[in-house]
């Protein structure tokens, strides 16, 4: 085992699928000689050369819909969108085209696509370079949406992306690029889309949560369990769309009491659906209404430092959440 | 110009007669509600465009459209039968039922649709030819333009890169005179649109006389050589919109300019050139307008006769499963 960054771990994926596949291709805005702007392709070009590592304009909605077009005619792109919040110019194509061409064609079409796009705040990246976009896309059937929070995952997520028949956007926690480490094994394996994973086990509360807010979640659990000795279940989602709503139902079963952690605001955010399935289907497993702590309803996240840290949500407000969860 | 040997020339009249019967017909079933929805867009008028381009091609080529789409598809083969199921939302449809009017599909005719919004399936199109240069193939990829859609970013963005990538697409905007209800010197700084080439340094093949199948099919043919070789190409075709944008809007339906247009009818223009060159070719033209009025008859049965789609229809092809 060898130890990786995450965005080591996203980059050794895309190496290997390279490897593996000559369909596969990356594009995007610098992905070429430049490495992109967080250098998640950084030697690739060397290696594989420009026709497989294709520097585009900067222009988002063409960077999707080419690789739409050329997913059609059987390639494998990999599209990256510098920054979650540079998605929403590439929206109709992802929503309308992407989603959709299956649908319309009677089957007769697919779009075998993978969209990268890191999202998040934290760091200081203001109102355009801080956002959460999942709840977006989440809402499109047609439309896989993943986003890993450790390196293993993030690899083996990222593989099975790739040979996915489906579009699939990969948000990545960039806050976690080089803060998350984690242990990934050399070679070929690949995490199935669509489970969720159990973090951490316990018994008196559960704990939902996926990118960033995963890898916090786990260390909240860590620090109410020494001191205050709270024994919480952690389930990192990772696979937004669809639901695995077996893994929901299953943890809640056993704590009777869920939590909900995202730092994308609260109103019709991802936590409202968790919250969804606990009332349409594990209602009688319930001992305390479904909480959620996330970030707050306000346009974006802002630059200054201070109200930047209100509004995310961090290992202390997860514990507090969870303490509070757990005296109902 | 290429001479045209005369069974193509009566292929491509059988072609576009057939679709300007399929197109009266679809008129009368949506006035019998028999086609439902509000939105059909007919290609009645701009026949001679769609199958002299569409004719310059060879089967491993691409072709993707707008929403004026039926002509298209018929022209590159999808029968009449497939074509008219989906318009009456039939089972039997080329996708089931799902897309109706504005999306007809065909992955065997590498017929890419069918888009509703306008300009989309520009960028889709530079798409499918980066698959061709990728591979190291030849094939190009025929996008049709709406004149209205040569005003939006999605315009802007494809052809850009179509030039920047050398990517073999014919970008063929049909400039039937309106977007929608606005006219297109209204809406185009520039309204000799074929001269937006010059800003993205792509080879600019003019103005084509729309009416006439044989130019279009000429220079369609040049163009489409030219992307084989070397990269996209910008042609403007000169054509007209017999009724209106949509069946439910024929507001800005002008007769004047109708019957102007009327007396250079492509249907027209390809007789009397057949007429002036060969002898005695009425009768042959005369069986096949029975031929095609037939055709179309029989898939309108077909379609009639075929099932509707099921709830378990609804919920299938949402994701690929493997």
């Amino acid at each position: 085992m060898t130890v990786l960054t995450l965005i080591d771990a996203i980059k050794q994926a895309m190496d290997e699928e390279l490897e593996r596949d000559p369909r596969v291709f990356i594009t995007g805005e610098d992905v070429g000689k430049r490495g992109g702007v967080f250098r998640a392709t950084q030697g690739l070009y060397d290696k594989y050369g420009g026709t497989r590592i294709v520097d585009s304009p900067l222009a988002e909605l063409s960077i999707v819909a080419t690789g739409i077009g050329a997913a059609l005619a059987d390639l494998r792109p990999i599209c990256e969108i510098q920054f979650a919040d540079f998605i929403h110019p590439a929206f109709n194509q992802i929503v309308n085209e992407a989603a959709k061409m299956h649908y319309r064609s009677g089957g007769q079409w697919r779009v075998p696509l993978v969209i990268r796009a890191p999202y998040g705040g934290g760091i200081s990246g203001a109102l355009y370079h801080s956002q959460s976009v999942e709840a977006f896309f989440t809402h499109v059937p047609g439309l896989k949406v993943v986003i890993p929070s450790t390196p293993y995952d993030a690899k083996g997520l990222l593989k099975s992306a790739v040979r996915d028949p489906n579009p699939v956007l990969y948000f990545e926690p960039k806050k976690g690029y080089r803060a998350i480490k984690g242990e990934v094994p050399p070679g070929d394996y690949t995490v199935p889309i669509g489970p969720a994973r159990v973090a951490r086990e316990g018994r008196d509360l559960t704990a939902f949560a996926y990118g960033m807010m995963a890898h916090y979640t786990v260390l909240a659990a860590e620090q109410v369990a020494r001191e205050d000795g709270l024994d919480v279940e952690v389930i990192d989602l990772r696979t937004l769309l669809p639901v695995d709503k077996t893994a929901i139902l299953t943890s809640v079963q056993k704590t009777g009491k869920a939590l909900i952690v995202h730092e994308d605001n609260l109103t019709m955010g991802y936590g409202a659906e968790v919250a969804a399935v606990l009332a349409d289907d594990g209602f009688a497993y319930l001992d305390a209404p479904v909480r959620r702590l996330a970030g707050p309803d306000v346009p974006a996240v802002p630059f200054a430092h201070t109200m930047q840290e209100f509004f995310m949500p961090n290992p202390d407000k997860i514990a507090a959440a969870m303490r509070d969860l757990a005296e109902y | 110009m290429a001479e045209i040997d005369k069974p193509t020339l009566l292929e491509w009249y059988r072609q576009m007669f057939l679709i300007r019967q399929f197109e009266n017909q679809c008129d009368v079933l949506y006035k019998e509600k028999k086609i439902t929805g509000v939105y059909m867009h007919l290609y009645s008028g701009l026949e001679a465009t769609g199958v002299g381009a569409v004719a310059a091609l060879r089967p491993s080529d691409h072709v993707i459209t707008a929403y004026r789409d039926h002509g298209i598809a018929l022209a590159r083969g999808m029968t009449p039968e497939s074509a008219m199921a989906e318009m009456m939302g039939k089972r039997t449809g080329c996708s089931g039922g799902k897309g109706g009017s504005m999306h007809l599909a065909s992955r065997e005719h590498n017929f890419w649709g069918g888009y509703a919004i306008v300009g989309g399936h520009l960028p889709l199109a530079a798409g499918i030819a980066l698959e061709s240069r990728y591979n190291g193939k030849d094939d190009v990829v025929l996008s049709f333009v709406g004149d209205g859609a040569s005003n939006n970013g999605y315009f802007h963005e494809a052809l850009n890169l179509s030039a920047v990538w050398d990517l073999p697409v014919v970008w063929l905007i049909e400039n039937n005179g309106y977007g929608m209800g606005t006219p297109v010197e209204v809406s185009s700084g520039q309204p000799e649109l074929h001269k937006r080439a010059v800003a993205y340094g792509m080879k600019d093949m003019g103005r084509v006389d729309g009416q006439n199948v044989v130019d279009v099919y000429n220079v369609v043919s040049k163009a489409v050589e030219y992307a084989r070789k070397k990269g996209p190409v910008l042609i403007e075709s000169l054509t007209y919109r017999y009724k209106g944008h949509g069946v439910s809007d024929r507001s800005y339906d002008k007769m004047a300019e109708l019957r102007d247009w009327q007396q250079k009818d492509p249907i027209l223009v390809l007789q009397d050139y057949l007429c002036k060159h060969y002898e005695c070719v009425e009768d042959e033209l005369k069986d096949i307008e029975r031929e095609q009025m037939a055709a179309v008859f029989k898939a309108v049965e077909f379609a009639e006769d075929s099932e509707v789609p099921t709830y378990e229809d609804l919920i299938s092809h949402i994701y690929v499963e493997e």
